[in-house]
């Protein structure tokens, strides 16, 4: 017999809590992505076939500077969420879980980090 | 049963397949197919950032054949992802859920998807003469 109550076992134990801001997260950065994207597709078709010196002041552009990297950011958060979910589901051995999780995550970190930096170094004119 | 082995969701075989089944999947796979493709759009970036040649190198493999199919594969991958996202959201604030209208917005969603693609090549290529 435990002396705690049933609240302070339920407190600590279960999946409530996390998973909400999860959905919640996942949820914001798609609303958050649907005029980023566009702005960005309509970008690219604009400049299809652009040369270097169109698409390097494009990105100079302190306004696009500040949309790519929140296009970024938001693109590679939501995605990480999503391809989560999916590995949750469909991996089913625990240590191959675990292992696709935290790879999914590294990879998702590395490629923000180096988008935002090569948006940054254009508009910086390393 | 061993927690190890236990079945994890969904469980495909025994569900009967339906039109609105598939789109939900779709919705996974093109997801997955997108994150596939942010590979490629951070190549792109970085071919910028490193200067005319590496940019050059990039647009030259863009304009391949396989380059294109890739991207037209994503351009159309986006599009269903874009407008089965809005049903998702639709459907989370309650709206559409009966059967007749999840059914029909499915419709809607992949004719809206295929056409937006149509709509966006067209205008990639009217912009540059027909030479991506």
């Amino acid at each position: 017999m435990s002396l705690r109550t049933p609240l302070k076992r339920a407190k600590g134990l279960g999946a409530a809590g996390d998973g909400v801001h999860h959905w919640l997260i996942q949820r914001l950065t798609a609303v958050a992505l649907i005029p980023l994207f566009i702005w960005f597709i309509v970008s690219l078709v604009s400049m299809t076939g652009a040369d270097y010196a169109t698409v390097s002041q494009w990105m100079a552009n302190p306004l696009v500077t500040i949309l790519l990297v929140l296009f970024i950011g938001t693109l590679f958060y939501h995605s990480e969420l999503g391809l989560q979910v999916v590995i949750e589901d469909y991996v089913s051995s625990k240590g191959s879980r675990l292992t696709f999780l935290v790879l999914s995550r590294f990879v998702h970190f590395f490629l923000a980090a180096a988008g935002i930096i090569a948006v940054l170094r254009v508009a910086f004119g390393a | 049963m061993a927690a190890e082995n236990r079945p994890v969701s969904p469980h495909l075989q025994i569900y009967r397949f339906m039109w609105t089944m598939a789109l939900s999947i779709l919705h996974r796979i093109t997801g997955v197919f997108l994150t596939i493709g942010t590979i490629f759009l951070v190549y792109w970036l970085v071919s910028v950032a490193a200067g005319p040649t590496a940019y050059a190198t990039a647009q030259e493999l863009i304009a391949s054949w396989p380059g294109r199919l890739l991207l037209f594969g994503w351009t159309l991958a986006f599009w269903y992802h874009f407008c089965n996202g809005l049903r998702h959201l639709f459907w989370d604030a309650g709206q559409g859920l009966d059967l007749g209208a999840a059914r029909l917005s499915g419709y809607l969603a992949v004719a809206a998807a295929v056409l937006l693609t149509l709509l966006t090549w067209y205008a990639a290529y009217a912009t540059h003469g027909g030479v991506l």
